[in-house]
């Protein structure tokens, strides 16, 4: 079975993010960058899958600048074999990358597709769902466990899924798209001598234009704020004055 | 040298990861259980920290001296005692088969030396033998196709634990001085080699050192490095010079913690209604700090660019053990000061470290030994 799996270059999750002063944009300028979490998790579970003997192949794609290939450098020292490289320098949308990755799962053929459930950047939660409607695909989001049963023989997965108040399991029909939950598994570590060898695997670049996609954006980003200052706390002499001022003030009760 | 910038920015992400989220936050268990974990042991294994300089070719990463203490630097930034652990294998205790051993020495023991399958130790330190090594009383005595080895090593890092000893002995009762001295690989299970019990430590608590005791240990005859009698104190000096950048490198990335970790407390702690780093003569000790854990980067990077350039740098080796290890004494002390109370409480990390630097000023050469060193090649230099 061949996995694909999506990774996406966003700001490191340790970094103290801090809005452009005019607030058009977030100031990336000198910001340490990294793989999505949720993107770490689609590598490992492949990786996994492919450690096991159920994938035969992973491939990781990912769509971005130049230095995106960081991240597909980080893929392949986790394990994948090869990787994708969809480069443009303009801001991608949710749909435009689901449209442009539809177009490298036409190319390749998976039979599994893992994406992160959203990336923590723009928390759009979208580009899976997308991708599964254009694919033509059954999908299995905010997975926090994969099964495939008999070792993919009988082209059915079995994903559980993260939904309000409980867990629900469905059955896909493969070709399948997921997207990974937090708890699906705990990312490994790369090894030192595998982060060495994986600029020796395959790297394939592409543009939007030989995959037909068109990547200019509908959508228009206006304004970025900072959530609002915490302001200090203060004491209340007794449980009465603090039900008044949750009551009264805060308007909570 | 730096052979590929991007790998080695994968490499020192990676490694800073691995530090930031799995060994930081067990720094106090460390200290407490006197113990690695082993699940965090076999995880340093899994990521090939043990292999760090040692050539590909023998499953190690092969890092240029530039790229190694750039990784060290890394690894500073965490309780010394968790570099401790894998620290003899990238130095002292795989160097020495690395640098002199045989093609067949290197074949047999190197590649397990870089996986963490086999842990190393050196043994050049006797009870009365420290700084004045040349003058080991360890003795060797050819028997047939074996030596027999007696006496004691004392302060052995890693000796409760490795499986392979580089040894120093004396093969030549004749030669008192550095040519009667051999090198020997031993083997932790060989019939006559014994443990002491571990040494009570002031600080560095997870790392282990004991004294290694031989009584008639016999040492087959191709077991010695290089296979020549009288190389072995050559052979130490060596794997010494080469450990001098790596414990400079480790000695800047715990001067940099240290000052991290006194500037989020001077701006966390607030006396006088400002917060501590408002206060200019915290100020002060702020920016000493800073200003030192920079010259000590500096210098162990141009040195390590010299070493990968072919130059001798005995001498600025020297110098980066006998600043850094001094420089980042002095900045655990004033990061204790501006914790004020509560660095001498040691729920802050400051406490234990101001206790695990001190060792740095003593061993793989005391600063004083590197005083002599560098004075004398000065002199030699001229004349």
């Amino acid at each position: 079975m061949k996995i694909l799996v999506a990774v996406k270059r966003v700001i490191d999750y340790n970094v103290k993010i801090r809005v452009k002063a005019d607030h058009s944009d977030v100031d990336l300028t000198n910001v340490k960058m990294a793989m999505n979490p949720f993107c770490e998790i689609a590598v490992e579970e492949a990786v996994r899958l492919k450690e096991r003997g159920v994938a035969t192949e992973v491939v990781a794609v990912t769509i971005g600048p130049k230095a995106a290939q960081e991240q597909l450098r980080t893929a392949l020292a986790l394990g994948a074999d090869r990787a994708v490289h969809v480069e443009t320098e303009e801001r991608v949308e949710s749909l435009a990358a689901a449209k442009l990755l539809a177009k490298v799962v036409e190319e390749e053929q998976p039979q599994l597709v893992i994406l992160g459930k959203q990336a923590i950047d723009t928390d759009n939660n979208q580009t899976g769902q997308m991708l599964a409607a254009l694919a033509g695909l059954p999908q299995g989001t905010f997975a926090s466990e994969v099964v495939v049963s008999g070792d993919g023989g009988d082209g059915k997965l079995q994903v559980t899924r993260e939904i309000d108040g409980g867990l629900q399991t469905v059955e896909l029909t493969l070709p399948a798209i997921v997207t990974t939950d937090l708890r699906l598994n705990e990312p490994r570590y790369a090894k030192l001598p595998d982060i060495m060898k994986a600029k020796k695997k395959p790297l394939d670049v592409k543009s939007p234009a030989d995959l037909g996609v068109e990547v200019a954006s509908s959508l228009t980003l206006l304004k970025v704020e900072s959530p609002a200052e915490r302001k200090g706390g203060i004491k209340v002499g007794s449980v009465d004055e603090l039900v008044d001022k949750l009551k009264n003030e805060a308007k909570v009760l | 040298m730096i052979r590929d910038p991007e790998v080695l920015d994968q490499l020192i992400d990676t490694i800073s990861r691995f530090v930031r989220e799995r060994l930081i936050p067990n720094e106090a268990r460390l200290a407490e259980e006197d113990a690695v974990p082993p699940e965090l042991l076999e995880e340093m294994k899994q990521m090939g920290l043990f292999g760090l300089s040692i050539p590909e070719e023998y499953g190690g990463l092969g890092l240029t001296l530039e790229e190694e203490v750039l990784v060290a630097m890394e690894i500073g930034k965490t309780s010394p005692a968790f570099r401790s652990i894998f620290g003899t294998n990238n130095g002292i205790g795989a160097q020495g088969i690395l640098i002199d051993g045989t093609p067949e020495q290197k074949t047999k023991y190197v590649p397990r030396l870089a996986t963490g399958e086999l842990l190393s130790s050196f043994c050049l330190t006797e009870p009365d033998s420290g700084s004045d090594a040349a003058s080991l009383r360890t003795t060797a005595v050819r028997d047939g196709d074996h030596y027999v080895l007696n006496g004691t090593k004392r302060f052995i890092t890693n000796g409760p634990h490795a499986d392979v000893f580089t040894v120093m002995a004396r093969t030549d009762p004749g030669n008192k001085g550095a040519g009667g001295i051999t090198a020997f690989i031993v083997e932790g299970d060989t019939p006559g080699l014994k443990r002491g019990p571990a040494d009570k430590k002031m600080g560095q608590k997870g790392a282990h050192t004991c004294d290694i005791i031989f009584e008639d240990c016999r040492v087959p005859a191709e077991n010695i490095i290089g296979g020549k009698e009288g190389q072995g104190f050559k052979t130490a000096m060596k794997v010494l010079d080469r450990g001098r950048l790596h414990i400079s490198a480790v000695c800047v990335g715990v001067a940099e913690r240290l000052v991290e970790e006194s500037l989020a407390y001077a701006i966390e702690r607030k006396q006088f209604g400002v917060s501590l780093a408002e206060h200019q003569l915290v100020q002060a000790m702020l920016a000493d700090s800073k200003t030192e854990a920079y010259a000590g980067r500096t210098m162990v990077l141009d040195a390590a660019r010299r070493k990968d350039e072919g130059e001798n740098v005995s001498t600025l080796a020297s110098c980066c053990k006998l600043f850094c290890a001094e420089m980042v004494g002095r900045v655990a002390d004033r990061a204790v000061q501006v914790h004020g109370g509560a660095g001498y409480i040691s729920e802050y990390a400051v406490e234990r470290f101001y206790r695990d630097v001190r060792l740095f000023r003593i061993y793989e050469g005391t600063t004083q030994i590197q005083q002599v060193v560098i004075a004398r090649n000065m002199v030699r230099e001229v004349s």
